[in-house]
């Protein structure tokens, strides 16, 4: 099903040289995918993210053209307090979204069921449950300012998912963390999709989209210049005319392809390049 | 005598909480070095140390022969220059220039010097056309850029990057990378911290590893990443295509692309 269908959008901020922050953007977002969104900085990446939840143009004055439907309705004709229960957003700092007036991370991760007025038994369970599914039952008596950057993140992602949204916006949440901080993120990202979330990720970290997404969409100077299966894209060598990066092991194929034309594969991660080489080497009698 | 002499020290945070145990080492003049390990492992600790944000509280740090326990932080700063991890540990002006200029005017030179500098260094760190802009207009990738050019416009003798490389897109990185050479072809020592293996390939010979508080590898980057004792204990990562070549049982530590293929083709020749 088509949760989100965007169209000729264009997007011009209110104040800068007139130029287009997004430029006739078209795509479309399935239920329960899991979506990538790369390309270099000030490509439109986070712009786009802001109209996705609705920032733009509920908040964000500026011109914005063409349309963007949300389960049927059109961005402009949502609500903002019913678009927040249907879309949550995750920050790229934890800092800015962690709210400063709770002293633990249990009372964290209750703020925003208590806005809207849940029932306090309904609260506790829910916010026990989300804590037992990121695996912080450690840090729930915590003062969130006393968190490491990977663990303030983790409980990010609680406060947000226990509002249970169907679809998550992720901008950048790992590049502030440590390798062992992103595989945590990576791992709540993995359990959200298995729960039929629909994820939309921006992310610099390449090589884990390619163990994860499902689709990607690389960005360049306001437009969407690629897009599609994310094994299909990630195997091209055109995403580097749009400095967007590609996956080392891709980076891998193309050389050795380059090389020998007989190598016809591209591979995207690891376990591909493994096996891809391996028959290769085969059938060129490396061995 | 190094440039830079690290002997047996600690550091314990006020709160009681030791953070750096008995490191020693030493770094020339013009020499370029990765320092590498999980958060918590003392990295950040140590390099504040080499430019007199924090003092040992036990052990000497000596910067070209000078002991740091007998010069103000502003003193030491004039030789060593910290790019803090955080770019909003840093900023505090409201426009770039201004910001970038700061140094400079407290080291007393002429508006003239100051505006040649100012503009030479932002060319350098790409960041030209912000010079009007207020820095928190700006992305975090950008934002770390103009904190770079803070500590470039002083020009100190030694260059300290914290995970300069952190939130950086494809170009950024290309940046640094620039900026790196750059410093090292004039004679600055550049030391910097990061998580990104791919990184310290392209960038470093040297690397040191820090785990639980210690120094516990300061060698070669190819011996680093193929010796696993030292990879399990500090959890960093192997590069990806050292990783493929471990796992294809390739005799031969591989960290490049450019290695794996002309392996893959020589083994090719040998049959």
């Amino acid at each position: 099903m088509v949760l989100i269908q965007a169209r000729n959008i264009t997007y011009k901020y209110p104040i800068n040289d007139g130029q287009s922050a997004l430029k006739n953007v078209n795509f479309t977002i399935e239920e329960g995918g899991f979506y990538a969104i790369i390309g270099k900085s000030a490509a439109g990446k986070t712009t786009l993210c802001n109209v996705i939840r609705g920032f733009i143009p509920h908040f964000h004055r500026g011109d914005l053209q063409g349309e963007l439907i949300v389960e049927g309705k059109d961005i402009r004709e949502w609500e903002m307090d019913e678009l927040a229960k249907k879309i949550g957003f995750i920050f790229q700092n934890p800092f800015t979204q962690i709210s400063g007036v709770k002293d633990t991370v249990f009372d964290e991760i209750a703020y925003g069921l208590e806005n809207l007025g849940v029932e306090v038994s309904e609260i506790k369970a829910r916010v026990k449950q989300i804590i037992n599914l990121l695996g912080i039952e450690h840090l729930q008596d915590k003062n969130p300012y006393e968190l490491s950057g990977g663990q303030k993140q983790r409980v990010a992602f609680a406060a947000v998912i226990v509002m249970d949204p169907d679809i998550l916006v992720i901008d950048e949440p790992t590049s502030q963390l440590d390798p062992k901080g992103t595989k945590d993120i990576f791992e709540i990202i993995k359990l959200l999709k298995e729960r039929g979330k629909t994820i939309i990720l921006v992310e610099h970290k390449i090589e884990l989209i390619a163990e994860n997404a499902d689709y990607v969409y690389v960005m360049h100077e306001g437009e969407i210049v690629h897009g599609g299966k994310m094994e299909h894209v990630f195997s091209d060598p055109k995403v580097l005319e749009y400095e967007a990066g590609l996956p080392q092991y891709a980076l891998l194929g193309i050389e050795v392809q380059k090389r020998n034309p007989s190598f016809s594969r591209i591979p995207i991660n690891k376990s591909q390049a493994e096996k891809e080489l391996k028959k290769w080497m085969e059938k060129q009698e490396v061995y | 005598m190094s440039f830079i002499q690290i002997r047996d020290v600690s550091y314990t945070y006020p709160n009681g909480f030791m953070a750096v145990k008995r490191v020693s080492t030493n770094i020339e003049k013009g020499e370029k070095l990765a320092i590498v390990g999980q958060n918590g492992a003392g990295k950040t600790t140590t390099v504040k140390m080499m430019n007199g944000l924090l003092r040992p509280s036990k052990g000497d740090i000596f910067i070209d022969g000078l002991n740091t326990k007998g010069y103000t932080t502003a003193q030491i700063s004039k030789r060593v220059g910290y790019v803090f991890q955080n770019p909003d540990d840093q900023i505090f002006h409201s426009d770039v220039y201004s910001e970038i200029a700061y140094g400079p005017k407290k080291k007393g030179l002429s508006e003239e010097e100051i505006s040649n500098r100012v503009e030479k260094v932002a060319k350098l760190a790409g960041i030209d056309r912000y010079l009007d802009e207020n820095p928190y207009n700006l992305p975090f990738s950008t934002r770390k850029f103009v904190t770079i050019a803070c500590v470039l416009a002083m020009d100190v003798d030694v260059v300290i990057l914290d995970e300069p490389t952190a939130g950086q897109d494809y170009v950024g990185m290309a940046q640094i990378t620039k900026l790196i050479n750059y410093l090292q072809k004039n004679n600055k020592t550049v030391i910097t911290i990061t998580h990104d293996m791919e990184f310290v390939v392209n960038n470093f010979e040297r690397v040191i590893v820090m785990a639980n508080k210690q120094i516990i590898a300061d060698k070669n980057k190819r011996d680093v990443f193929w010796d696993f004792n030292v990879i399990e204990q500090s959890s960093i990562k192997q590069p990806y295509i050292s990783e493929l070549a471990n796992s294809m049982s390739f005799e031969s530590k591989i960290l490049t692309i450019d290695e794996f293929v002309n392996y893959l083709f020589n083994s090719k020749k040998k049959v």
